[in-house]
């Protein structure tokens, strides 16, 4: 056996000497080797459900495919049913020209061949797609203190925040593998000290700011360091119901891609803040000061990536990540009272609400607020927006959404929800 | 000539030429539209240093990779479709997302990327594009 520094059950050397198979040894390699690169002492197991990030099958992963399939020969599969993160295709919901379409198909020819995969592997179900498995009506829903195994950025920030599980921010596949051992590498988010606090952020906005600008600004800041988070309690209140889990989902979001946060506390709100308080933070903490100014300067500095400055938004998408139930029923509500003012029947900018398939059957079982939706000239769909504009095709249109999220990973352009809420009911103000 | 001593993720003996991000890398950026092509250039337009430049089979010279967790697959699949780079290079503590593609393409796909991590900020303001790069087992990196 190849030495390693970890300390190993017995189990887990008979692993890596092949003894459950050459394929086991693979899996169980790579996340030693995974660990070691972190100075993980040993391996723990997983406690909490179990959330993979690659969904698409696209061309140029025949890597992927066929360990996919080595696995699956061996026989192996995740310790518990996973989900995993969105669709990237939904021509039904979204209004697509034929090549765009041909472009789509050709990029993701292999995505039937692939969710076989995944379901051989494991998969939940055929609706398990969403970037926001932790939703309650897609059911994988952590608890406090459980260890995950997590890739999913705006899913692991999430995770360890708001619910206060434990999840590092690992990188597909290896959160697939850790999800068929059982076990995970024990560092960073696992531990106490790595969940303590490097920067104390004040928040002295003289109103609550936008989640996704102030995640933004924090996560360009800190980078991947944990923020404390103060202030926010004083706009917000101290109750984690589901408008503040929404607040924090979007703010996480933007953090973790904005930057790399994995993990912010936010004082007398997220639960290790509440026991905790500023004893989190370590010392010689760093302090940032977020004033209005301060959010002003972080959304000028946005670069924007259209040909044309000017042009007439060819789509809107809002649910990156993905939506809360809650969040369709606000968007639905603000923009029938937005067009009622407008005096108009329809949306003009062609908008796309996206959200986990199980969330969208829950919203439609209300069928006077679906009915409301559709006929102001919105669409649900289970897709992931940032997929859509992989799709070079589609990137070349001028999209506009309301999620840092997406501006960061393609050339959507950035406005906040008021902004957005208007430019779809009325057209481009700028 | 100047030497830099990092600590070994993945170790080799290896020659080869430099090319230099000094700021993060994105992994999924740079090689998400090349693993459909085959084109080993450097797509990421947010990357002032690298965009449009070939980085296949070069030794990337950087402080870490940034960007989407589904990085490291993009990463491994770079190497396994043969425009990865040969070694990387970073300047800090390696992330968890280029440390997941260089680990499975080694165990997956026989694909080695040399991996040597803490350089120190001082090796990225030493090592200029296009430089002959020597890496030694032990972690030495020897910019000529």
């Amino acid at each position: 056996m190849e030495h390693y520094k970890m300390e190993l059950t017995q189990e887990e050397k008979d692993i890596l000497e092949g003894k459950q198979g050459e394929v086991m040894q693979k899996v169980l390699k790579s996340i030693v080797l995974f660990g070691e690169a972190f100075g993980a002492k040993r391996l723990v197991p997983i406690d909490g459900p179990i959330h993979v990030v690659t969904s698409f099958g696209m061309t140029g992963f025949d890597a992927v495919f066929a360990m996919m399939d080595e696995l699956i020969g061996a026989g192996l599969k995740t310790k518990e049913p996973f989900t995993v993160d969105p669709r990237p295709i939904d021509f039904d919901n979204i209004e697509t020209t034929e090549e765009s379409k041909k472009v789509s198909l050709d990029l993701y020819q292999n995505q039937e061949q692939y969710e076989e995969q995944l379901q051989k592997l494991g998969l939940k179900d055929k609706n398990a797609f969403s970037c926001a498995s932790y939703m309650p009506e897609v059911g994988n829903t952590p608890q406090r203190g459980q260890v995950l195994s997590w890739a999913e950025s705006s899913a692991v920030v999430f995770a360890n925040s708001v619910i206060g599980a434990k999840s590092n921010r690992n990188s597909g596949l290896i959160e697939l593998l850790c999800g068929i051992l059982g076990k995970t590498p024990e560092f960073g988010f696992l531990t106490d000290e790595g969940r303590r606090a490097d920067w104390l952020i004040e928040v002295k906005t003289t109103k609550t700011p936008n989640p996704m600008l102030l995640g933004s600004a924090i996560g360009m800041k800190v980078v991947g360091d944990n923020p404390y988070i103060t202030g926010l309690d004083q706009l917000l209140g101290t109750e984690l119901n589901n408008t503040m889990k929404d607040y924090l989902k979007d703010m996480g979001a933007a953090t973790a891609s904005n930057g790399a946060v994995g993990l912010y506390h936010v004082e007398n709100v997220t639960p290790e803040a509440v026991e905790h308080g500023r004893d989190l933070l370590v010392e010689g903490y760093q302090t940032y000061v977020i004033d209005d100014a301060e959010l002003d300067r972080v959304m000028a500095s946005y670069p924007v990536l259209w040909d044309d400055m000017s042009a007439e938004p060819a789509f809107c998408f809002i649910g990156c990540p993905h939506l809360s139930l809650n969040q369709i029923y606000t968007w639905n509500e603000n923009i029938d009272r937005a067009l009622k003012k407008a005096g108009k029947d329809k949306v003009t900018i062609r908008t796309i609400l996206s959200a986990a398939p199980d969330v969208i059957a829950k919203f439609k079982e209300d069928e006077k607020a679906y009915e409301t939706l559709i006929n102001n000239g919105v669409n649900l769909s289970f897709t992931c927006p940032v997929m859509y504009m992989n799709n070079p095709e589609n990137s070349k249109n001028p999209i506009i959404t309301n999620s840092n999220k997406m501006r960061t990973y393609s050339t959507a352009r950035f406005f906040l929800d008021d902004e957005v809420l208007n430019i779809i009911v009325n057209g481009k103000n700028y | 000539m100047k030497t830099f001593k990092g600590r070994v993720v993945l170790g080799g003996n290896l020659t080869g030429e430099s090319v230099v991000s000094r700021q993060g890398f994105n992994t999924l950026a740079t090689y998400f539209r090349g693993l459909t092509t085959g084109s080993s250039i450097c797509n990421d337009q947010n990357n002032k240093d690298l965009y449009q430049k070939d980085v296949g089979g070069k030794i990337i010279c950087l402080p870490k990779t940034i960007g989407s967790t589904t990085g490291g697959m993009i990463l491994q699949c770079a190497a396994d479709v043969g425009i990865g780079p040969a070694a990387m290079l970073y300047a800090d503590h390696i992330d968890s997302i280029s440390a997941a593609g260089i680990i499975l393409a080694e165990v997956w796909n026989d694909k080695k990327i040399v991996a040597i991590d803490q350089l120190g900020d001082e090796f990225l303001e030493a090592v200029q594009d296009g430089q002959k790069i020597e890496i030694i087992e032990d972690g030495t990196v020897i910019v000529h």
